[in-house]
């Protein structure tokens, strides 16, 4: 288990460094200066000719690439056109509001999805399972973005019950200790502001987990059909144990297999579409400040975000593998 | 028991024609299909159906509800937007946009994956591994973000975002093709090819490939879908067609501002993408069942 493990780590090295040359590239084969680019139209010719100095575009593309690199293993990703804050400073500012969303929406994809996906299989063409897979096709069809807009419509505007958009409700006091708010209200014992911050992420959260949502449901569904017609599940039905353990204790646990790398790779899917649903309801994450930085071409953001975003999506991955094969101890012996 | 009556000896028939009755009696693909019939009529008779010039604006018929509101008219069924354009009519004019880009980023990442694909499993070797890495690493981006990211980089356009769509796209089709080359290499056939001296482009494209097509139909339909869903998003962000595009993501945009007073602006170009997308998606799902059954879920 634990050479699997180290080599999948060793292979998450070419990964990280397969992602920094596409957006190493991505600058320079854009056509026009790269330090234009990256200052913006108004910038000076001496700020410019310093940032040409500063990230050696006069040298040779692969010299440029090395000093990328090495700049990235500083923890360099350079400054933001506008605030002139340093963009790594700005990331670690934004993500755990990224990160809150995208791990909340998932918990609720997982449990709905799942809980859908069992009962589909185990009451397969009823019409419970028409619908709810009815249901899940439309979800993995869902224009998230106009979703919610829907619900903004229905549960903030005509119904009044969930706040429009933002993290807090201004005049709320929350000591910030890990920028998670959920978590920081609960570090403080401050519940007026836990349940603030509960109520605003309700909207996005439901939003971004309705397409993993969806796909978890499918998954389940299908492993779970193909767990319980395996001849263990007759033998455990016919010992006499109660439906609950057949379905709880011995199906699911091997359905459970398939359902975690979809999980895992919802996890892409959630981070992607964090830019729409952040950007919809206002939520101060990466997402958000990528998309201000796209529309005001503020490529050093949309660089050091790029990066942030696909690195930490290539070490989930790896967590998922390393999980996956904790589940399955078939795959660490291949 | 009923097939059995008709076709009395199933084996004769061509493998092509049993998957398509397959096709057909499966309930979900007929409801696909039907849908994406009606949304490739609508695009192609476009002109013919729509009531109004989508790009129309009118200063009198400003924010008008569809016709079963109160207020509303059977002149705009559907009603108009903020500038007096219809509703409907852009809607119809949208399906147009959608189904091109659709089709065109879609058959930009068929053409390269296949590509791609073919030569890393026909070769294996060196051109296998730094294929395979390439799209590894395409693909340890999220999907959309490196679509917003390549849209950022070229410049907000509707060609723009095809290409973007297109690049994200090609490592779900080279995968799967090289996984079948590689499968199809080892038989009979394509050592038979190779002894009679055939060439090495003639052995994929007229031996190899033409068996790899079951998959690759499944994964073109499915990815139909996500290209009309990633298409609409990145014109709902501003990143793709440009106003006054008749658009479905541009559309519901262009009407967040007007959430409050006429939430009808928003609510059909929406279930206009839904359906397409369903339409592709329930085409995509029947066509596993039938053409591939190793990859059904």
């Amino acid at each position: 288990m634990l050479a699997y493990i180290i080599r999948r780590i060793l292979i998450l090295i070419p990964t990280l460094l397969g992602v920094s040359i596409i957006v190493f590239l991505m600058l320079h084969l854009t056509p026009g200066d790269p330090a234009e680019l990256l200052l913006g139209e108004r910038a000076t010719e001496e700020a410019l000719e310093e940032l040409r100095v500063h990230l050696g575009l006069k040298e040779p593309l692969h010299v440029q690439y090395g000093m990328f690199l090495k700049r990235l293993m500083k923890g360099d990703l350079g400054e933001t056109i506008w605030t002139r804050q340093k963009v790594w400073i700005e990331v670690k500012q934004r993500f755990p509001a990224t990160i809150e969303l995208a791990v909340v929406a998932l918990c609720i994809s997982c449990f709905f999805g799942m809980i859908f996906g069992i009962i589909s299989a185990t009451k397969q063409y009823s019409i419970f399972d028409y619908v709810s897979m009815v249901g899940a096709l439309a979800g993995v069809s869902m224009p998230i973005f106009w979703l919610g807009l829907v619900f903004m419509i229905i549960f903030s505007l005509n119904l009044g019950w969930l706040p429009l958009s933002g993290r807090l409700s201004t005049g709320v006091d929350l000591e910030v200790i890990t920028n998670f708010y959920i978590l920081d209200a609960i570090l403080t014992r401050n519940w007026p502001a836990f349940r603030d911050a509960v109520w605003h992420i309700i909207m996005p959260a439901v939003t971004l987990s309705t397409i993993p949502m969806a796909i978890v449901a499918r998954m389940t569904r299908s492993a779970m059909l193909e767990v319980l017609r395996q001849d263990y599940i007759k033998t455990a039905k016919a010992k006499g144990l109660s439906r609950f353990k057949v379905i709880f204790k011995h199906a699911l646990r091997n359905a459970l297999i398939p359902v975690v790398t979809t999980i895992g790779l919802q996890f892409g899917v959630a981070l992607g579409g964090a830019i729409l649903t952040e950007t919809i309801f206002a939520w101060p994450g990466v997402g958000k400040w990528m998309y201000d930085a796209v529309m005001q071409r503020d490529y050093m953001v949309i660089q050091g975000g790029t990066l942030f975003i696909a690195a930490l999506f290539v070490v989930i991955n790896l967590c998922v593998d390393v999980l996956y094969a904790i589940i399955n101890p078939r795959i660490s012996v291949q | 028991m009923k097939e059995e009556k008709q076709n009395k000896n199933p084996h004769d028939r061509h493998p092509m024609l049993e998957q398509l009755s397959q096709l057909w009696r499966n309930k979900t693909a007929v409801i696909g299909l039907f849908i994406i019939t009606i949304f490739f009529l609508t695009a192609i008779f476009a002109p013919a159906l729509s009531p109004h010039n989508p790009l129309e604006t009118s200063l009198y018929d400003q924010l008008k509800p569809p016709a079963w509101y109160e207020g509303g008219s059977t002149k705009n069924i559907l009603g108009t937007d903020d500038l007096g354009r219809d509703t409907l009519s852009r809607i119809i004019y949208g399906a147009r946009v959608s189904l091109i880009v659709s089709m065109v980023s879609v058959g930009l990442a068929f053409v390269c994956g296949t590509l791609l694909g073919s030569i890393a499993g026909y070769y294996k070797g060196a051109r296998d591994s730094i294929i395979m890495r390439i799209m590894d690493m395409i693909l340890a981006f999220p999907y959309l973000l490196l679509a917003i990211v390549v849209v950022a980089y070229l410049g907000p356009s509707l060609q723009n975002a095809m290409v973007a769509i297109g690049i994200t796209y090609i490592p779900r089709f080279a995968r799967i093709v090289r996984g079948s080359v590689l499968e199809e290499c080892e038989k009979d056939y394509v050592m038979a090819a190779r002894s009679i001296g055939a060439r090495h482009l003639r052995i994929i494209f007229l031996a190899i490939l033409p068996n790899c097509m079951g998959p690759l139909i499944v994964q073109t339909t499915l990815s139909m879908a996500s290209a009309i869903l990633d298409a609409a998003a990145l014109s709902f962000l501003g990143l793709g067609a440009q106003p006054p595009t008749p658009e479905w993501g541009a559309m519901i945009a262009r009407s967040r501002g007007l959430i409050l007073r006429a939430s009808w602006v928003m609510t059909f170009p929406g279930i206009a993408i839904l359906l397409a997308v369903l339409g592709f998606n329930l085409l995509g799902d029947g066509l596993r069942d039938a053409l591939d059954p190793r990859l059904r879920d």
